[in-house]
């Protein structure tokens, strides 16, 4: 990965994209819950960025609306916006998107049980991908898929792509959603805890298998998880976020032995590690506030150790802290 | 799957025989006999009892039962105590009557109920889904019979746009179809609605969409192939329970098809005829049931495999 951080680009060239101040609300019968507030990060060309954050901190929602995947009729993209290749996704049509999704910017996702339709073998949905965005012919689509499924180290490829996801197991599906993603070479692929629901040793393959083919194309890769141990193995950079906000970004290394945030620093706290003393594994007292009872100010200072009496009224602007590390907490808010 | 066909076939045997016993003891359990209704309640019991030995119903009931269980494995279908006319011929000149009305409703219910449904599940909540849900509630809701008879009042006496009895051309099927279709059409039209907006939010749609697939494709090839399953099913035992709506529909439109002619015997308890037409009928629902489970087969990988094994 050392190696990987010297080819980044200088600061200051364009990154691959930049999300900025993205706001993503929910309409109910009776108010706007706003799910994402005021969100941005960029990803520069072939690192990894990692989100992180407990469920429900809006983490898989900022990344599903770069491509308006966000599932529901009552998601609004009300504010912010995201910019790929110089234009904002968020302002595209439908026909614009269809052209992006899968070609420029594909994603993985977490359950690979049911991400894959039932009814097709793994061949018909692989070449769909190619068929929509490519101008390959049936053979080359074949082979380009055998191709890529070997990649991912299937064995028998020309096998698996006349079977269909229900003969597979939840890593071997993994595998074809990550080949899938791939097919097209893209140049970002977002990651929604891809390996959450997968055993510790298909695990650690998987994110092998993904690794690699980081290297072999280039591209880059937001990869989101709750899981601490997953983003140290990936991520070059991570962004922490937390009730729809971001608290803290940093390169991962710097965010692993100087978290600023009180939350990352909880949650770093919180991680097992050998020769622990301790039957009980630490944790941050609470529960994540739930959509419709969001505090005012800070979401977190109602968890927060060091909650102040600002906490409880304003959000805290992102204070630099470090190079290339932000944070977004009072106590180093420049007053 | 041609072995698991063959084997449905087979057990499509006992299923029958099931029937017929039943059907058998049933009409036999039940007052009256053949002689007394052909010959009404002014003749004599002599005359009653002469004309049942005739027609052999004086027998003892195990033997009339296997008696006409071997005459069906010979093809013979017996004949009717009432007229004493052939069933097979009766058969073959009413059945097409039947059939054109049961399969020109079963067509067009199906057609309407799966597109409505559709458009219904895509255009969740607009107006079109809203007067398809409305209007289906209310066709749901009025029974066959009334109806058939309110179309022939509106179509047939006053505009006269159609006729009003009779099966002899193509328009005098077209009230009978409408009213036999829209009931049937609801429940498909439903049944659709819902299982479309199940499919519509499963993971696989998102992945689709992430793949880059319009929503046509997405509608079409992905959510309608696994949303169709459940169709079916209702599709098919709709197509059986076609031949129940045909007896309102041939009593009220007055058609000379397979309905009325089993309502005349069932009253008239002429045993051999109502026998053969319930063979008949479980027939063919027995065939369309196994069309169902082949075509589940044929559409959904996982049961394909499941049977063949």
């Amino acid at each position: 990965m050392s190696e990987k951080k010297t080819d980044m680009p200088a600061a200051g060239q364009e990154p691959l994209l930049r999300v900025s101040h993205l706001r993503v609300s929910f309409q109910t019968d009776k108010a706007l819950l706003c799910a994402v507030e005021d969100v941005s990060f960029d990803v520069r060309k072939g690192e990894t960025l990692g989100i992180v954050g407990e469920s429900g901190c809006g983490k898989s929602i900022s990344c599903m609306s770069i491509l308006k995947l966000v599932q529901g009729e009552n998601v609004r993209y009300e504010n912010g916006a995201v910019l790929f290749e110089g234009e904002d996704t968020l302002s595209m049509t439908d026909k614009q998107l269809q052209k992006i999704r899968g070609r420029k910017i594909s994603m993985i996702f977490q359950e690979p049980m049911t991400a894959l339709n039932p009814l097709y073998t793994i061949g018909d949905q692989m070449g769909e991908v190619l068929k929509l965005h490519t101008k390959l012919s049936k053979k080359e689509i074949w082979d380009r898929c055998c191709e890529m499924l070997e990649k991912v180290r299937i064995p028998n490829s020309r096998e698996i792509m006349l079977r269909y996801p229900f003969n597979l197991s939840g890593g071997m599906r993994q595998r074809v959603m990550i080949a899938m993603a791939l097919l097209t070479n893209p140049e970002l692929v977002i990651a929604d805890e891809p390996t959450t629901a997968l055993d510790v040793t298909i695990q650690a393959q998987v994110l092998d298998v993904m690794k690699d083919l980081q290297k072999e194309y280039g591209c880059s890769y937001i990869f989101i998880t709750h899981d601490l141990g997953v983003i140290s193995e990936m991520a070059d950079r991570v962004v922490v976020m937390y009730g729809g906000r971001v608290c803290e970004c940093a390169a991962t290394d710097t965010l692993f032995e100087h978290p600023y945030h009180p939350y990352t620093r909880g949650l770093i706290a919180s991680r097992p590690y050998r020769g622990m003393k301790t039957d009980r594994l630490p944790v941050i007292p609470g529960n994540v506030p739930s959509l419709n009872n969001k505090p005012a100010g800070c979401p977190f200072h109602t968890r927060c150790p060091d909650a102040m009496d600002c906490c409880r009224e304003a959000f805290p602007e992102e204070t630099a802290v470090g190079e290339g590390h932000t944070v977004a907490c009072w106590k180093y808010a420049k007053k | 799957m041609l072995k698991y066909i063959c084997k449905r076939l087979l057990l499509m045997i006992p299923t029958l025989l099931g029937i017929i016993f039943i059907v058998f003891t049933v009409m036999n359990l039940t007052p009256g006999s053949p002689g007394r209704t052909i010959l009404g309640t002014t003749a004599t019991q002599e005359q009653v009892d002469q004309l049942n030995h005739e027609l052999g119903y004086d027998r003892p009931f195990l033997v009339r039962f296997l008696d006409y269980c071997g005459d069906l494995l010979q093809g013979d279908m017996g004949t009717s105590y009432r007229t004493r006319a052939d069933f097979t011929t009766e058969l073959k000149g009413r059945m097409p009557t039947t059939l054109k009305l049961g399969i020109a409703s079963f067509v067009l219910s199906s057609i309407l109920g799966i597109s409505l449904g559709i458009l219904s599940a895509v255009k969740q909540y607009s107006f079109a889904d809203t007067f398809c849900s409305t209007t289906a509630i209310l066709f749901a809701s009025i029974p066959g019979f009334f109806l058939g008879m309110v179309l022939i009042y509106v179509f047939g006496l006053q505009l006269g746009w159609f006729p009003t009895f009779g099966g002899t051309d193509f328009k005098s099927y077209v009230l009978p179809v409408i009213t036999l279709t829209l009931s049937n059409t609801v429940i498909v039209q439903r049944l659709t609605r819902t299982t479309m907006l199940e499919a519509v939010r499963q993971d696989y749609i998102r992945t689709a969409k992430a793949k880059g697939c319009s929503k046509s494709r997405i509608t079409w090839k992905h959510a309608l192939k696994n949303a169709i399953l459940p169709v079916i099913t209702v599709m098919g035992i709709n197509a059986g329970s076609v031949m129940g709506g045909a007896v309102i529909c041939e009593t009220v439109f007055s058609l000379p098809g397979m309905g009325t002619y089993i309502l005349t015997a069932i009253r008239s308890k002429d045993i051999p005829v109502v026998m053969s037409s319930t063979v008949v009928l479980s027939l063919i629902f027995c065939v369309i049931m196994i069309l169902v489970d082949v075509l589940y087969a044929v559409i959904d990988p996982r049961i394909r495999e499941r049977v063949t094994r």
